[in-house]
């Protein structure tokens, strides 16, 4: 069964509305560049770009194969076509598939030896001081005192990983949370179990292009009955210019453990538009349960839509274990194009999966986002509340598959998406699929579009709200439900960015 | 204080005129209420004078304590002192009636160039004025106006009024919706703000909120003017007669 509806919204905007909107554009705050000299692999992707990242990584024999297949398999697929998206045709043999600091050639031993201008990036994009030191790949760091709440984070600059913290802290707890290029060489017994394993190497086009090229990313394993003791983060960096960031993150939740992971990324503002292509793999074993946070912030382009990343990610959950629990959550506000539907096979019994997500799509973005539920297992439950919320001339689209296997008995799925729209010449749209082939399973869906409502506005500003301060504080009540389902921590960030994404538009 | 001159509105979409030159005075610490038949305007009144959009003043003028009104938006004006009552008080999904309020009291405070309240204070003093008006502590967590009874919400604009002390207040249609013991509590909230400093506006269509909230003076609106002005007793001879009369009378 295939339901479709769709709605545009078109009435009642001034010219007042029009202007306010227009003046968002320049709000991004990370589109600054680092100067820093880098190296390149040649444009364009071939066999021997393949063989030269592998290279680059100190890969393995297997793993220089098994991207070599990927490749050609790659040769084989098209493009595909049919999100409700639109952008030039991208030509991918005049893009970077390589690159990263020279400074990284040799890893830095001390402070000194790093490189001030990889420091600064770190400093500007708001990652703490002593973080930072570690994050710029620094020896020892780990050792001095920590304050406050502790996040580990592995940092990814263009095509390499700068370093991770607390690598000691965690290991001490079994928890292995490195660079996949790492894990490569380090782990390869784990990496060869579980990698390509939830997203096949020929799942979809650019999953299939990622498993060729992709340069580095994050690794987390999670040992049987072991609590992550905290936050693991990826801080995601693209700085070259004409450089596509092909990242790749495997977390494996052993049974009985618990961890919770969040994803932030920016960019530098350009006049050309720029390819991230990730994959994200999750196992989640028996018992095991895995919280998936994303903070996406990519430059979204100008307000006449120049340049921007455009966002093409297969991200998925393979619950394998019964009373498995995965939850992604996603604050996305970033990218020119977003094409991204993190998804859950619940194959285990009991399993769960859950979807939270905020898409703001404004000026000339546009967003296909949503979510798979896939009940294989008896019992099995998802939940998936969307909010999308379109400005400027933006589209936001929801796009959903719920499918409920024969052997999925009184699987359950409750899904709620809601949509806002500010101004008349964005558009929203819901593209809910439901499958169901057993006759005991539930799935229940409810949709709404609205507006922000003059009246509201008003509302808030005869009690003394300035007109930005009423669209903030509307929106973030629309998106309560999710903002409350990521970590504490980061709801306040969250709802500042949803805040500041919106600035000036008013409907 | 608050100075209506000759004020003529319209509606901005369609060339219909509302107000027709209204011109009228409250001083501090008078209720002035305004009265009159469902479509002469009271509500329009209201509205222009608090900054909604979707009107446009085609003649006069509106000051509040020498200033202009009319040139300023919403937000100044409530922060200049005015506030207005909501006949139909505005549902927000998803956002804490506490923290609407806290937003609301201190982007006022910004805006006159004071201190913000520390939640520890917003809490103290918000917990005191939610108490005399008999409102819980699970309506002020509760999201703003969503799922309130009709008299929650009109005791939640009284509830905002006393947390943002402003000078001229304008109820609109205060009573609408509301049973005897509802509007009896949601008086004793106006009654208690009543001070020498303070202004009412109250739009009514009936005489019965009049009998809690005493009124100084009575104007009776009707097509778009005030037609009639006097003291409370215009009010009963409106309950016993009816508009009719009186309209007969002024023309």
């Amino acid at each position: 069964m295939v339901a479709l509806d769709q709605t545009q919204v078109k009435d009642g905007v001034d010219q007042e509305t029009v202007d306010a909107v227009r003046e968002v554009g320049g709000e991004y705050k990370y589109g600054w560049e680092t100067e820093i000299e880098m190296e390149y692999a040649p444009k364009g992707v071939s066999p021997d770009i393949v063989r030269l990242i592998s290279e680059k990584n100190e890969e393995p024999e297997w793993m220089t194969e098994w991207r070599l297949q990927a490749y050609e398999r790659w040769l084989q697929k098209e493009e595909p076509t049919w999100a409700m998206v639109n952008y030039p045709k991208i030509d991918f043999q005049d893009i970077y598939y390589y690159a990263r600091p020279k400074s990284m050639d040799v890893k830095p031993k001390s402070l000194e030896e790093v490189d001030p201008k990889l420091l600064a990036t770190y400093e500007k994009l708001g990652i703490p001081l002593r973080e930072q030191m570690i994050l710029a790949g620094v020896e020892g760091a780990e050792k001095a005192p920590a304050e406050g709440r502790k996040v580990a984070v592995d940092a990814v600059f263009d095509s390499v990983s700068i370093g991770t913290t607390f690598k000691d802290e965690l290991k001490a707890a079994g928890v292995i949370f490195c660079s996949i290029s790492e894990a490569i060489k380090d782990h390869p017994e784990l990496v060869k179990k579980y990698l390509g394993t939830v997203v096949p190497v020929t799942d979809n086009y650019y999953a299939t292009l990622n498993s060729a090229v992709f340069s580095d990313g994050s690794f987390v394993y999670v040992p049987p009955g072991v609590r992550c003791p905290m936050e693991l983060s990826t801080y995601f960096r693209i700085n070259a210019e004409n450089t596509g960031q092909f990242e790749r993150t495997l977390i494996i939740a052993d049974k009985g453990s618990y961890v919770s992971y969040l994803e932030g990324c920016t960019a530098p503002a350009r006049d050309t538009a720029q390819l991230h292509a990730a994959v994200v793999e999750i196992i989640v074993e028996e018992d095991a349960e895995v919280k998936y946070s994303t903070v996406q912030n990519w430059y979204p382009g100008d307000e006449d839509g120049k340049g921007g990343i455009y966002n093409f990610v297969t991200k998925r959950a393979d619950c394998r274990g019964d009373r498995s629990k995965v939850m992604w959550t996603q604050v996305e506000t970033g990218s020119a194009v977003t094409w991204k539907y993190p998804s859950c096979i619940l194959r285990g019994e009991e399993s769960q999966g859950e979807f939270y997500s905020i898409a703001i799509a404004n000026n000339m973005q546009q967003a296909d986002t949503g979510t798979k539920m896939v009940h294989l297992g008896k019992n099995t439950k998802s939940r998936i509340v969307s909010k999308g919320i379109s400005a400027g001339k933006a589209q936001n689209t929801y796009r959903g598959l719920v499918s409920m296997h024969k052997k999925a008995k009184d699987a359950r799925n409750y899904t709620q998406c809601d949509s806002l729209l500010i101004g008349d010449k964005c558009g929203a749209h819901t593209v809910p699929y439901i499958e169901v082939k057993n006759n005991s399973a539930r799935v229940e869906h409810e949709a709404t579009t609205s507006k922000v409502d003059e009246d509201q506005l008003f509302y808030c500003r005869s009690r003394g709200m300035d007109e930005e301060e009423a669209v903030a504080l509307v929106v973030n009540g629309f998106c309560k439900d999710v903002l409350q389902a990521l970590p504490m921590e980061f709801a306040m960030e969250a709802q500042q960015l949803v805040a500041i994404s919106l600035e000036g538009s008013v409907g | 204080m608050l100075n209506i001159n000759n004020l003529h509105v319209q509606l901005e979409e369609e060339d219909k005129q509302i107000l027709k030159g209204v011109n009228l005075t409250v001083e501090p610490g008078k209720v002035h209420a305004i009265m009159g038949p469902n479509g002469s305007g009271k509500s329009t009144l209201s509205y222009v004078l608090s900054g909604k959009g979707g009107y446009e003043v085609t003649e006069g003028s509106a000051t509040l304590d020498g200033q202009d009104l009319l040139e300023q938006e919403a937000e100044e004006r409530a922060a200049a002192g005015l506030f207005l009552a909501f006949q139909y008080p505005v549902e927000i999904p998803g956002v804490g009636n506490m923290t609407f309020l806290r937003t609301a009291v201190n982007a006022q405070r910004k805006a006159r160039g004071e201190d913000e309240l520390s939640a520890a204070e917003f809490l103290k003093e918000v917990r005191a004025q939610a108490k005399s008006l008999k409102i819980d502590a699970e309506m002020l967590k509760r999201p703003v106006n969503v799922g309130f009874s009709g008299g929650e919400k009109k005791r939640n604009e009284i509830l905002q009024m006393a947390m943002l002390q402003p000078k001229m207040c304008i109820l609109d249609e205060t009573d609408s919706g509301l049973d005897v013991d509802a509007m009896k509590l949601v008086a004793e909230g106006v009654n208690a703000l009543r001070s020498e400093n303070r202004g009412f506006l109250v739009i009514t269509h009936y005489q019965r909120l009049l009998d809690h909230i005493k009124p100084d003076v009575v104007h009776i609106m009707a097509n778009g003017r005030i037609v009639k002005t006097g003291g409370p007793e215009l009010a009963l001879e409106v309950e016993n007669n009816g508009y009719a009369d009186i309209l007969a009378e002024v023309e």
